[in-house]
C-alpha cells in the first residue's frame, strides 16, 4: 500500500472498466441495428437520390442486393461483427466511400472543435467562477451571472449565425465559414486556425454558462469551508486562498459535471458545424441517419460510446489524483 | 503523493509538446496564392455528389466540368458534338447509332481516348453488379462495340428516337477501371476526364477544387481554377455569399430575393423543367371522375400559387412537357387564375350537388378526398395546402397529409400525392412511364393507373417514329390527351434562383432539370466565365 500512492489500484480498475465496455459496445451495436431495421428509410433509394423516382424497381432491388441490406437482420449483424473484428468497418452507403475513410477524414476535425472547446470552456469558466465566488454579490459576479443566464438561453445555431452576423459580415475581421479560405491552395495551419476561431468561440461561449455557475457556486460553498477560513485566518494572501484552498476543494465535482457533459458538447459540435459548413463527423452523421446507412451509424456509435467511457475512466482517475481521500483499489 | 507529482510534469510536458506541435505546423509557411495567373471562380451549392463518376450518376447529363460525352449540349439544350465529331445518327430502323470519335482528345493523365473507353463506359453502366441507378435509363441498349479505336455502334433492342439524347453521359478511361471494383475504385474520389477541368482536390463536406485542363479539346478554359464550395445549409450560404466568398451560389427564392436591391449583386431566375402537380389516382371513387378532376383543374389558382408560394421564382404548369421545350403544344395553356364559377358549372353538370357542409354530393358519395405530400418538403406542403384551399371554394373536401415516403407508397394508388418530375430534354425521358399504361401501379411510375389508349399509343409513336415533324405531332396529341383526361393537376414550373457577383461575366442560363449541383448548373459554362 505505501509504494502505490494514489493511483494504486488504478491498473485493475482499468481492466474491469475495459471488461464492462465489451458488453456495453456490443449491445450498443446491437440496439443500433435493431433500432436501423425499424427505420422506415430504403437505403437504395436514398442513395438514388431524384433518380429514385425514374430508377426502375428492378435497378433498385440490385442495388440492395449488392450491399446485401436485404438480408435478415442477424446474417448483416454478425457480417459486420466479423468484418470489425478484422478491422473493416464496413462500406458506407451515404457517402459511398469506406466507413473508416469517411471517420479518418472528419473525425479529426470535430476532434480538434471539441477539444481547443472543452479547454478554453475549462480554463474561462475556473477562472471567471472563482472570481465572482471571491466577491459574491458584487458588480462582476452579478453580471457574469446575467450574462450566463442569457446565454444558456440561446440556440447554439442563433449564436452562431448572430456571430457571423458580427464579426464575419459587419465587421468583417473573421471568416463566416469553411475550414480554409475558399480559394486557399492547401489546407496550411494558420488559415485553419483563423477559419476555427468564431467557431470555437460560439462552442465555448455556448457550453460556458453551465461550467461558469457551477464552478462559482462551488467556490462560494468551500469560500466559508473550515480550511479555507482558517488560511484565510493565517493570513494567507486573497490570491492563495481562492485558487490554493477554495478552487481546490471545488474542483472535485467539477471534474465529474466534465465527464457527464461530454454528450452535450458533441451535440453542440453538430450544429456548430452546421453553421460554420465545417466538414466534420456533424454533417455526415445526419445523412447516415437519414439514409439508413448502418456501417457509418455503427461506426459512429461505438466510437462516441467509447470516447463517453474513456471520459468516465478518466474522470474517475482523475479523482483519485485530485482527492488524496478517494482510493481506486476497491 | 510522491509518484503523483512527475506523473503530473510528464503530462504537462507532453501537452507541452503537443502543443509545440501545433505551434510548429502554424508557422510553416502557407503555400503561395496561386493568384498569378488568371481568377480563380468560386461557386457554392448545397449538393455534394457522393461520387464523381459518371457510371455511378454523376453528371449523367453533361456539363459535368470534369467529363465530357459523345455529344454534348449548347445554350438552348440543342445537342452538338462532343466527343464525337459530329452528331451520331440514328440508323433508318431506329435501332443502331454509329459515333466517330475526335482525334487526339486526352484524359487528364495524357492517354489518347479510343472508343475501347467508351465501351467500357455503357458497359460498366449495364453491369447489375455496379451500384448505378442509370441502367434504368440505358435498358434499350443491347450491345455497345468498338469496330475500330475511333469508332462505336451502339445496338438497340428496340428502335428508341431520342437515344442520341442519352450519349452526353461522361466517358471514364477503360484502363484506369477494368479489373476493378468501380463501386469502391479510389477513381471516384480523384478522377480523370477529358473536360475543361481537372481535379486538384476534393474535401468531402467542404469543397472541390478544379484546375484548368490546359489540353482541352474545346479550348483552354478563360479561368485557372474553379473552386465548388459544399454548405449545406442556405442561410449560412447566403450569409458567405453576402460576405463577398463566393462569385455564385444557388439560393431558395426567398433568400435570394434579399440580394436583388444590392447592385454589387445579381440575381438570376432561371427556368426548368421541374413541375409540381397532384397525381389524382383513378382507383379513387370521387377521382374517378373525369368531371371532379376537370373541376379541380379549373378551381386551382396557379398565379396565386407562383406569387404567393414560389416567390415570383416559377411559371404555371398545364401539361408535364415545359413550356420552354420545342415541343411544348400552346394549345393546353389555360388560365394562369382559378374559374370556380367554371368548375362549379362542371361538377353542377355532372351531378355533383351542393350538400351539408358546403361539400357536394353525388349518389350519396360526398366529394372528398386525402391528399398526401411528403412532410419534409416545405413546397410541396405549402401547394398541397393552396390546393385544398381551392377546392373548398368549388365544394370539394381535400385533407391534407404530411406523410413519409414508405407511408406514402402504399398508398399512392387511391389517395393524391403531390409529386414533381420533369426533363428539359426530351419528352419521352420520364412521361413514358409516367403516363403509359403499361407502367400502371409500377412504383413511381403512373401510381394512379391511368389508362389511355390514345396517351400510349402517342407516347409508342413519340419513342419509334425517327422523324421529329412526326415526333412533334404524337407529343402534341400526347399533351391534348393528358388536358383532357386530367390524370395530374400540373401546378407549377419552378425556377431555380442563383446570385453572382455583378462582375462575374459570360453567364449564359439555360432551362434546368430537376439536380443541379457541381455539373448541371448555371455554371455548366464556367470555363467561359471572366471577372471584369
Amino acid at each position: 500500500m505505501t509504494r502505490s500512492g494514489r493511483l494504486a489500484g488504478a491498473g485493475a480498475v482499468v481492466r474491469r472498466r475495459l471488461l464492462v465496455a465489451v458488453p456495453v459496445l456490443a449491445a450498443t451495436s446491437v440496439g443500433m441495428f435493431a433500432l436501423g431495421a425499424a427505420s422506415p428509410v430504403d437505403p437504395a433509394k436514398q442513395y438514388a437520390g431524384a433518380a429514385a423516382f425514374t430508377a426502375s424497381e428492378e435497378n433498385l432491388a440490385q442495388l440492395r442486393a449488392n450491399w446485401g441490406v436485404d438480408d435478415p437482420l442477424p446474417v448483416q449483424y454478425l457480417r459486420w461483427i466479423s468484418n470489425l473484428v478484422q478491422g473493416d468497418l464496413g462500406w458506407s452507403t451515404s457517402r459511398h466511400e469506406p466507413v473508416a475513410s469517411v471517420l479518418a477524414a472528419r473525425a479529426g476535425w470535430t476532434l480538434l472543435l471539441i477539444g481547443v472547446s472543452l479547454a478554453l470552456v475549462l480554463v474561462a469558466s475556473l477562472l471567471l467562477g472563482a472570481l465572482a465566488a471571491y466577491r459574491r454579490g458584487g458588480l462582476f459576479d452579478r453580471a457574469l451571472r446575467a450574462a450566463a443566464y442569457a446565454v444558456q438561453s440561446m440556440p447554439v445555431f442563433w449564436l452562431g449565425l448572430a456571430a457571423i452576423a458580427v464579426f464575419a459580415l459587419a465587421l468583417g475581421w473573421l471568416p463566416a465559414g469553411g475550414l480554409t479560405d475558399v480559394t486557399a491552395t492547401s489546407t496550411s495551419w494558420p488559415d485553419v486556425a483563423h477559419h476555427l476561431i468564431l467557431p470555437v468561440a460560439v462552442l465555448a461561449v455556448s457550453q460556458a454558462p453551465w461550467f461558469v455557475l457551477f464552478v462559482r457556486d462551488a467556490v462560494a460553498e468551500s469560500m466559508r469551508d473550515d480550511h479555507v477560513l482558517a488560511a484565510r485566518a493565517r493570513g494567507l494572501p486573497g490570491r492563495t486562498v481562492l485558487f490554493g484552498h477554495a478552487l481546490r476543494t471545488a474542483l472535485l465535482p467539477f471534474l465529474t459535471l466534465v465527464g457527464t457533459h461530454l454528450p452535450e458538447l458533441v451535440g453542440g459540435a453538430v450544429l456548430v458545424e452546421t453553421v460554420f459548413s465545417l466538414p466534420g463527423l456533424g454533417a455526415v452523421t445526419v445523412a447516415a441517419a437519414l439514409g439508413s446507412d448502418f456501417p457509418l451509424l455503427a461506426a459512429i456509435t461505438l466510437v462516441t460510446t467509447a470516447v463517453v467511457l474513456a471520459a468516465n475512466l478518466a474522470t474517475d482517475l482523475a479523482y483519485a489524483a485530485a482527492d488524496p481521500r478517494v482510493r481506486l483499489d476497491g | 503523493m510522491t509518484r503523483m507529482r512527475p506523473t503530473f510534469r510528464r503530462l504537462v510536458a507532453s501537452t507541452a509538446a503537443a502543443g509545440m506541435l501545433v505551434l510548429v505546423g502554424c508557422s510553416a509557411p502557407a503555400d503561395p496564392d496561386g493568384s498569378s495567373g488568371g481568377a480563380t471562380l468560386v461557386v457554392a451549392t448545397s449538393d455534394e455528389p457522393d461520387a464523381l463518376n459518371p457510371v455511378l450518376n454523376y453528371g449523367v447529363d453533361g456539363a459535368s466540368l470534369i467529363f465530357d460525352g459523345l455529344v454534348s449540349r449548347d445554350d438552348d439544350n440543342r445537342l452538338v458534338a462532343g466527343l464525337a465529331t459530329a452528331l451520331p445518327e440514328l440508323s433508318p430502323d431506329g435501332r443502331t447509332v454509329t459515333a466517330k470519335l475526335r482525334d487526339g482528345v486526352q484524359f487528364h493523365d495524357g492517354t489518347a481516348l479510343t472508343a475501347q473507353d467508351v465501351v467500357f463506359t455503357y458497359q460498366a453502366v449495364l453491369d447489375p453488379t455496379v451500384d448505378s441507378t442509370l441502367r434504368s435509363d440505358l435498358d434499350m441498349v443491347e450491345s455497345v462495340t468498338a469496330p475500330d479505336a475511333a469508332t462505336v455502334v451502339f445496338r438497340l433492342r428496340y428502335p428508341y428516337a431520342p437515344f442520341v439524347q442519352r450519349l452526353t453521359l461522361g466517358i471514364v478511361p477503360a484502363k484506369l477501371l477494368s479489373g476493378q471494383d468501380i463501386n469502391t475504385a479510389g477513381f471516384n474520389r480523384k478522377p480523370i476526364g477529358t473536360g475543361p477541368y481537372r481535379i486538384d482536390s476534393w474535401t468531402p463536406g467542404d469543397r472541390l477544387v478544379l484546375t484548368a485542363n490546359e489540353r482541352y479539346f474545346g479550348g483552354r478554359p478563360k479561368n485557372n481554377r474553379v473552386v465548388v464550395a459544399f454548405v449545406a445549409d442556405d442561410n449560412v450560404r447566403a450569409q458567405r455569399m453576402r460576405a463577398g466568398e463566393f462569385d455564385a451560389a444557388e439560393l431558395p427564392p426567398k433568400l435570394a430575393s434579399g440580394f436583388d436591391a444590392d447592385t454589387t449583386f445579381r440575381v438570376q431566375r432561371v427556368p426548368t423543367a421541374d413541375y409540381r402537380g397532384v397525381m389524382l389516382p383513378t382507383g379513387n371513387p370521387v377521382l374517378a371522375d373525369p368531371a371532379v378532376r376537370r373541376a379541380l383543374n379549373l378551381a386551382v389558382d396557379r398565379a396565386a400559387m407562383v406569387t404567393g408560394l414560389l416567390g415570383g421564382a416559377g411559371e404555371p404548369a398545364f401539361g408535364p412537357i415545359p413550356p420552354t421545350s420545342e415541343f411544348a403544344d400552346p394549345s393546353i395553356i389555360g388560365k394562369p387564375t382559378a374559374d370556380p364559377r367554371a368548375a362549379e358549372g362542371l361538377l353542377d353538370a355532372a351531378g355533383w350537388t351542393q350538400g351539408p357542409g358546403g361539400v357536394r354530393v353525388k349518389d350519396g358519395r360526398p366529394a372528398r378526398f386525402t391528399l398526401m405530400y411528403p412532410a419534409s418538403d416545405t413546397l410541396r406542403k405549402d401547394l398541397a395546402l393552396a390546393v385544398t384551399a381551392d377546392a373548398k371554394k368549388v365544394g370539394i373536401e381535400v385533407t391534407p397529409a404530411g406523410l413519409t415516403w414508405d407511408a406514402i407508397d402504399p398508398r399512392m394508388k387511391s389517395d393524391a400525392l403531390l409529386m414533381g418530375y420533369g426533363t428539359p430534354y426530351d419528352p419521352d425521358f420520364v412521361s413514358y412511364k409516367l403516363f403509359g399504361s403499361r407502367f400502371a401501379g409500377q412504383g413511381y411510375f403512373n401510381p394512379g393507373s391511368y389508362r389511355s389508349e390514345v396517351t400510349d399509343r402517342a407516347l409508342q409513336e413519340g419513342r419509334d417514329q425517327i422523324d421529329p415533324a412526326l415526333r412533334k405531332a404524337a407529343y402534341a396529341q400526347f399533351q391534348k390527351q393528358l388536358a383532357a383526361d386530367v390524370p395530374w393537376l400540373f401546378l407549377t414550373y419552378l425556377r431555380h434562383t442563383y446570385v453572382l457577383k455583378s462582375s462575374v461575366q459570360g453567364v449564359v442560363p439555360r432551362v434546368e432539370a430537376h439536380e443541379h449541383g457541381v455539373a448541371n448548373s448555371l455554371w455548366w459554362n464556367i470555363d467561359t466565365w471572366t471577372r471584369s
